[in-house]
């Protein structure tokens, strides 16, 4: 060291490099920094405008936390019929999407040849192409009418939360099979050899050596998936009905509550019809759709991690 | 088993009309059958010939090692005796294969089939991300094991204590079977393999990823279950190889006129004759280290 710093270097030591190199590095680090600002500044939007909500002598935080009735007009803030909308739909959509998505990714993963992929692949991504407004007409004219003729129209309403599930199901099932295919390919070929070595079939390698290898990964897409459900807005708006489903416990069935066939607004159609209405800043029911709306991103908040908690817990270490 | 039983009396005597410079030599002449026999194989990749011409008598309850230098399809051949080969799309195998006699490539075999009896180990430990118990009962479930929550202890314990492994994880089966270290896993994986009640059991390098410890357990492990098992190991060890083998195959590499290269049998002796006084000028030279 003492030799090499008494030596004449043969050029400068300092170096415009280094100041090019730094400048990259905050421009790279401010493009990041700008989708982490966007979701607080979408979080304080969400909060400030909620908490004006909130602060309204109409409503009271508890009621809107447990109450079973949505009715601006009438004062009434509870947020369960929204809520159930939402979850039905979802419910619906993930029993429609995980088979089908999950089976379409043990065919492609698994069974597919490579010519077979090569066209099977992109026509499932061009359903994540389709303009969701699409989707939800679909479900208005095409599935609504089957559905009705399936169990009668007097059975079926022609805002129903079936339809409105069934076609989000449609929606989400690219993202189901994309992430479980990213999954069960991820399993490591030596397993699959393993396998067939002790005589397994091909389905028994597919289902009972894959798959389970491949969990954590399918229930995390599945997870993303349910908070794409969860959050999606125009099919729910135009299928599933302009009013939410109030009930009150003890009195209305769990049949009706629970129905498929019945109309249920979702808390995402909930905010567009409303913010779509002419209604001026400040007043009750406008403030009301950031409180729905922030009771929405922390669920999918909440959805979002647990899958990421999934992976963390569950990911199989393969050297 | 039945170790009378004959394999076509024709098939055994086809590659006596064959011989040509590049067939073993040296086999005494009429010989037993034994549990795997391979007549005039010829494994293809596409059009590309990996293996040319390869007959094989494997003998019952003997360790049988196959050497020789890299591409020299001594893997290939190995695979073709389970049909694990038919995983690979392109992959063919002309010629016949007789395991008690029958042929697996002939027609209306079952490769899963095949591949119940005939266990496989692979180059590295591959143990499910499943426990230990769970590992080898893996096998057995899929080839029709119901027995009761007993047998399937024993059945557990068993194949475990035939891979010398019971004593170091009985106290654990129900760990995952990849919290072992590496020659436990490797131990782990002959277990499960033989927990499907093969009588042969191909060996693909199985040591080629453990330290040297390892390796000599799973060496002793080998002797032990020639007992009970024949034996099939690749090895690229040559010392590997006349450690633990009865009888060693080297196979050679052979360019051919398109440049292809083409893997061949060069010679099939009792080991200690190979690693003395081989027949052939290309076994002593790979031997001794002249190539290879």
């Amino acid at each position: 060291m003492t030799e090499t710093s008494t030596r004449t270097p043969r050029r400068s030591l300092g170096g415009q490099r280094r100041v090019s190199e730094k400048l990259i590095l905050v421009s790279l680090f401010v493009c990041g920094a700008i989708s982490i600002a966007t979701t607080i500044g979408i979080i304080y939007e969400l909060g400030k405008e909620s908490l004006l909500f909130f602060q309204d002598p109409q409503v009271s935080f508890w009621e809107y936390i447990t109450g079973t009735i949505w009715q601006p007009q009438a004062g009434s803030f509870g947020i369960w019929p929204l809520i159930l909308g939402t979850m039905l739909i979802t419910v619906i959509a993930l029993t429609v999407a995980i088979p089908i998505g999950l089976a379409s990714a043990i065919y492609l993963s698994e069974y597919a040849s490579p010519r077979v992929r090569g066209f099977f692949k992109p026509a499932l991504e061009v359903l994540v192409g389709i303009p969701t407004v699409v989707f939800g007409f679909f479900a208005v004219t095409f599935m609504t009418p089957i559905l009705r003729d399936i169990f009668g129209a007097d059975v079926v309403g022609f805002f129903n939360v079936l339809s409105a599930g069934i076609v989000v199901g449609i929606l989400i099932i690219p993202l189901v099979s994309s992430l479980s295919e990213d999954a069960l390919s991820a399993v490591p070929d030596s397993l699959r050899q393993a396998a067939y070595g002790l005589g397994a079939s091909k389905l028994e390698v597919s289902l009972r050596v894959v798959v389970p290898a491949a969990l954590s990964g399918i229930a995390a897409g599945i997870v993303i998936a349910m908070s794409r459900a969860v959050g999606e807005t125009m099919v729910v708006t135009l299928a599933s009905g302009a009013a939410p489903r109030n009930f009150v416990l003890g009195q209305d069935p769990w049949s009706y509550i629970l129905s498929p066939f019945e109309f249920g607004q979702a808390m995402t159609g909930y905010i567009v019809i409303t913010a779509s209405g002419d209604l001026s800043y400040n007043t009750i029911d406008y403030n009301s759709i950031f409180a729905i709306g922030l009771t929405l991103f922390l669920m999918t908040l909440g959805l979002n991690s647990l899958s990421r908690r999934i992976v963390d817990r569950y990911r199989q270490e393969y050297e | 088993m039945t170790h009378e039983t004959q394999a076509p009396v024709t098939k055994q005597e086809e590659p006596a009309t064959k011989v040509d410079e590049t067939t073993a030599e040296g086999m005494p002449a009429p010989e037993a059958p034994g549990v795997i026999q391979t007549v005039g194989m010829d494994i293809y990749y596409g059009d590309f010939k990996a293996v040319h011409d390869v007959s094989l008598n494997f003998a019952f309850n003997e360790i049988s090692a196959l050497i020789g230098p890299s591409g020299c399809g001594k893997s290939t051949v190995l695979r073709s005796l389970n049909r694990m080969n038919d995983l690979i799309p392109t992959a063919r195998t002309d010629g016949e294969v007789f395991y008690h006699g029958e042929n697996i490539y002939g027609e209306g075999v079952d490769a899963v089939e095949v591949r119940r009896r005939i266990g496989m180990v692979f180059q590295k430990p591959n143990p499910f991300p499943k426990t230990i118990y769970q590992n080898i009962l893996w096998g057995a479930k899929i080839n029709g094991f119901k027995g009761s929550k007993s047998d399937a202890d024993a059945l557990v314990q068993d194949a475990l204590e035939q891979a010398a492994l019971w004593e170091e994880v009985k106290d654990k089966v129900n760990e995952s079977g990849l919290s072992l270290s590496g020659g436990q896993q490797q131990r782990l994986c002959i277990a499960r393999a033989i927990a499907t009640k093969p009588d042969v059991v191909l060996m693909d390098e199985p040591c080629s990823a453990l330290d040297p410890i390892a390796t000599l357990r799973i060496e002793e492990l080998m002797l032990q279950l020639k007992e009970n098992y024949s034996i099939i190991i690749v090895t690229h060890n040559m010392q590997q190889a006349a450690r633990v083998s009865d009888k060693t195959a080297f196979f050679n590499v052979e360019l051919n006129t398109k440049g292809q290269r083409t893997g061949e049998l060069v010679e099939f002796s009792p080991t200690e004759k190979l690693f003395t006084s081989p027949d052939r000028k290309e076994t002593e030279d790979y031997i001794t280290g002249r190539f290879g």
